[in-house]
């Protein structure tokens, strides 16, 4: 009972990073209906350009800041440069540029640091709480994942709902003709939305980067564990990114505890391929999908 | 007047102008090219050409699958993995003969591409292409999960293919292995040819293009789709299968996502749904890999760079392949020949 308790509990912080991926994929789609397969290199990178900075003397909330606005500046770039030519060309050509720009950041992370994995200091201890004289599987580290990422997400939405960038970035991706017919600058909204978007990515990579070790390929089973909680919840769905990251994460966290740490992504493909055969619109779609 | 034109119409048929004969002399034009190639290159070139010719195998069954069906996979990677260790299970543990061994490989990961077919075909883009990127990246570490079978992080190592002792004792090891490799290739480039050209290859165009317009035309759509699927998966278990007899080793290293990645960027390079531009995938991604090897050398860079040198250009060429030139090496081949030939009419005309 112990261990499912434990194993619920770091389902829970694995499942908030997972989100906060989801996250990062719902709000380009959203924008730009494009599954941006090179999340995972960009919070590879972002964290990688952390390491370097914590490993040359700063401290860590320096690094951690460093990775949130290159993450923010490389979100911008992106689209500024790749995706904004690909936008309107069929899908597959959006799909084939995301990954190759995940292969060229993972090419480019392994030049300049090179492939062996090395370690990232947590923000806070990783000993877990001590209950009633028993050690929990949650430590003040996981806390702060929780938080940050609920504080985050609050703050997206705070955006998105309270200000007028929000709301001309929500027109923007809804209605991009009438958008700009009623004065709205849609490219710059959508540089902004990848470039938040990046930013909750790079959040992500440095939260989930002491357990996974910082590599240009240690971050491939987070992209995929981030598209499984994002199409668990709805590509649509910023909420349903969320309650699809924790979903995932439990489901994940169980499978490793009790059935090996290996199956853990094999079991994601199976999450996923058994959502997209019976809820092909996500757990919590409101629009209902089509049918050919 | 009806007969006499359907008697120029049999006279017109001339031997290039059916399917099937012409595939066939292709197929032995292709192995007659591959023989004297093979006798004429080094030990060394023996052993790229053969590399090549497996990559070939997956490519060719993979550019099929996207550019004629419309579907996208990252897992091809993981399926020639799958044929890999079924072929390597089945030499170095059953003892099987080669070709059956081979042939067996073949099926289980058409079995397997079955199953994944029949997912895919409810999938489209992005979440097809989630999917298999789900199973590229999740399946290597079985070999890790069952390591009593699949050998752990060492993989499975079989022996070399013994040459027969009618062809002589001076033939070497790579030349076999490059004949081997080259009846796989020849075999896929037969099929697949024809596939194309038949009703099946019709059907899977027609469906890409235009699903709803497909299925009013009685086409079934899902197992269209599932069988273009097989196909290609079943030529990346073949591929698998070849790689295991010609590095004689299956290892999870080997399959990781970039393969996968690699394989994209290949007929993405070569041309969508081109065989040709298969061939033309395959060459690059033997030769990328020394070349970068041999510059880095000459300019004494790291080895970090020099290792992951290929990954770069091959993610290079897919964003500026997609961003300026969709269709490929072999279509920019196609284009300057179209323009090549409409430049004779002119001057002809003129």
């Amino acid at each position: 009972m112990t261990r499912f308790i434990d194993l619920t509990l770091n389902g829970i912080s694995t499942g908030t990073v997972y989100a906060a991926v989801a996250l990062a994929l719902v709000l380009i789609w959203r924008s730009t209906r494009i599954v941006n397969f090179a999340q995972g290199g960009m919070l590879m990178f972002t964290t990688f350009i952390a390491s370097a900075v914590i490993n040359s003397g700063a401290s860590y909330w320096v690094g951690f800041v460093v990775a949130l606005l290159s993450g923010l500046v490389l979100g911008a770039l992106v689209e500024r440069l790749l995706i904004r030519r690909v936008a309107g060309a069929p899908p597959l050509n959006a799909v084939i540029v995301t990954l190759g720009l995940l292969i060229l950041l993972e090419a480019v992370a392994g030049m300049i640091w090179g492939n062996t994995p090395r370690s990232f200091p947590p923000a806070f201890s990783i000993r877990g709480y001590d209950v009633g004289g028993t050690r929990v599987l949650f430590a003040p580290n996981d806390t702060f994942i929780v938080l940050v990422v609920i504080g985050v997400a609050a703050l997206l939405g705070a955006l998105f709902r309270g200000t007028a960038l929000g709301l001309r970035m929500r027109a923007s991706a809804f209605a991009p003709e009438v958008a700009r017919l009623l004065g709205v600058r849609v490219g710059r909204m959508l540089t902004v939305g990848w470039a938040l978007a990046a930013l909750v990515g790079s959040l992500a990579g440095v939260l989930v980067a002491p357990s996974v070790f910082v590599g240009p390929n240690q971050f491939d089973p987070i992209l995929v564990f981030g598209f499984t909680a994002a199409v668990l919840g709805g590509l649509d769905s910023p909420y349903g990114a969320a309650v699809g990251g924790v979903i995932l994460g439990l489901a994940l966290s169980y499978v490793s505890g009790y059935e090996g740490a290996s199956l853990v992504t094999l079991a994601a493909l199976v999450i996923l391929l058994a959502v997209l055969m019976v809820r092909p619109g996500g757990l919590f779609s409101t629009t209902r999908e089509r049918r050919v | 007047m009806s007969a006499i034109a359907a008697r120029a119409r049999v006279g017109r048929a001339r031997i290039g102008e059916l399917t099937l004969a012409r595939g066939l002399l292709l197929a032995l034009v292709a192995a007659a090219a591959l023989f004297v190639a093979s006798e004429l290159l080094s030990s060394f070139a023996d052993l790229e050409l053969a590399e090549g010719l497996y990559f070939f195998c997956v490519l060719a069954g993979l550019t099929v699958l996207t550019g004629l069906s419309g579907q996208i996979s990252l897992g091809h990677g993981a399926l020639m993995a799958v044929g890999a260790y079924g072929a390597a299970l089945l030499i170095g543990e059953q003892h099987w003969a080669l070709v059956p061994a081979l042939a067996a490989a073949t099926a289980i990961t058409a079995v397997v591409g079955l199953l994944l077919g029949a997912a895919a075909t409810r999938l489209r883009g992005p979440y097809l292409a989630g999917a298999t990127l789900a199973f590229a990246v999740g399946l290597p570490a079985l070999a890790d999960k069952y390591s009593s079978t699949f050998g752990g992080e060492n993989g499975l190592v079989v022996n070399p293919p013994n040459p027969p002792s009618g062809l002589g004792s001076s033939l070497p090891l790579e030349r076999w292995e490059a004949w081997i490799a080259g009846a796989g290739a020849v075999i896929v480039l037969f099929t697949l040819h024809n596939l194309v050209r038949s009703g099946y290859g019709r059907a899977m165009r027609a469906v890409r293009d235009d699903e709803i317009a497909a299925s009013l035309c009685g086409l079934r759509v899902a197992r269209v789709q599932t069988l273009a699927f097989v196909v290609s998966a079943a030529c990346a278990g073949l591929a698998g299968g070849l790689l295991t007899v010609v590095l004689q080793l299956a290892s999870p290293g080997a399959f990781q996502l970039s393969l996968s990645l690699s394989l994209l960027t290949a007929i993405v390079l070569g041309g969508l749904g081109s065989l040709v531009g298969a061939a033309w995938g395959a060459a690059v991604l033997v030769l990328l890999p020394s070349w970068t090897r041999d510059i880095a050398n000459s300019f004494s860079l790291s080895t970090k760079v020099s290792s992951n040198m290929p990954l770069a250009i091959y993610g290079l060429v897919l964003v500026v392949a997609m961003l300026a030139w969709p269709s490929g090496i072999q279509g920019g081949v196609r284009a300057g020949g179209a323009r090549l030939r409409a430049l004779v009419r002119s001057r002809r005309g003129g």
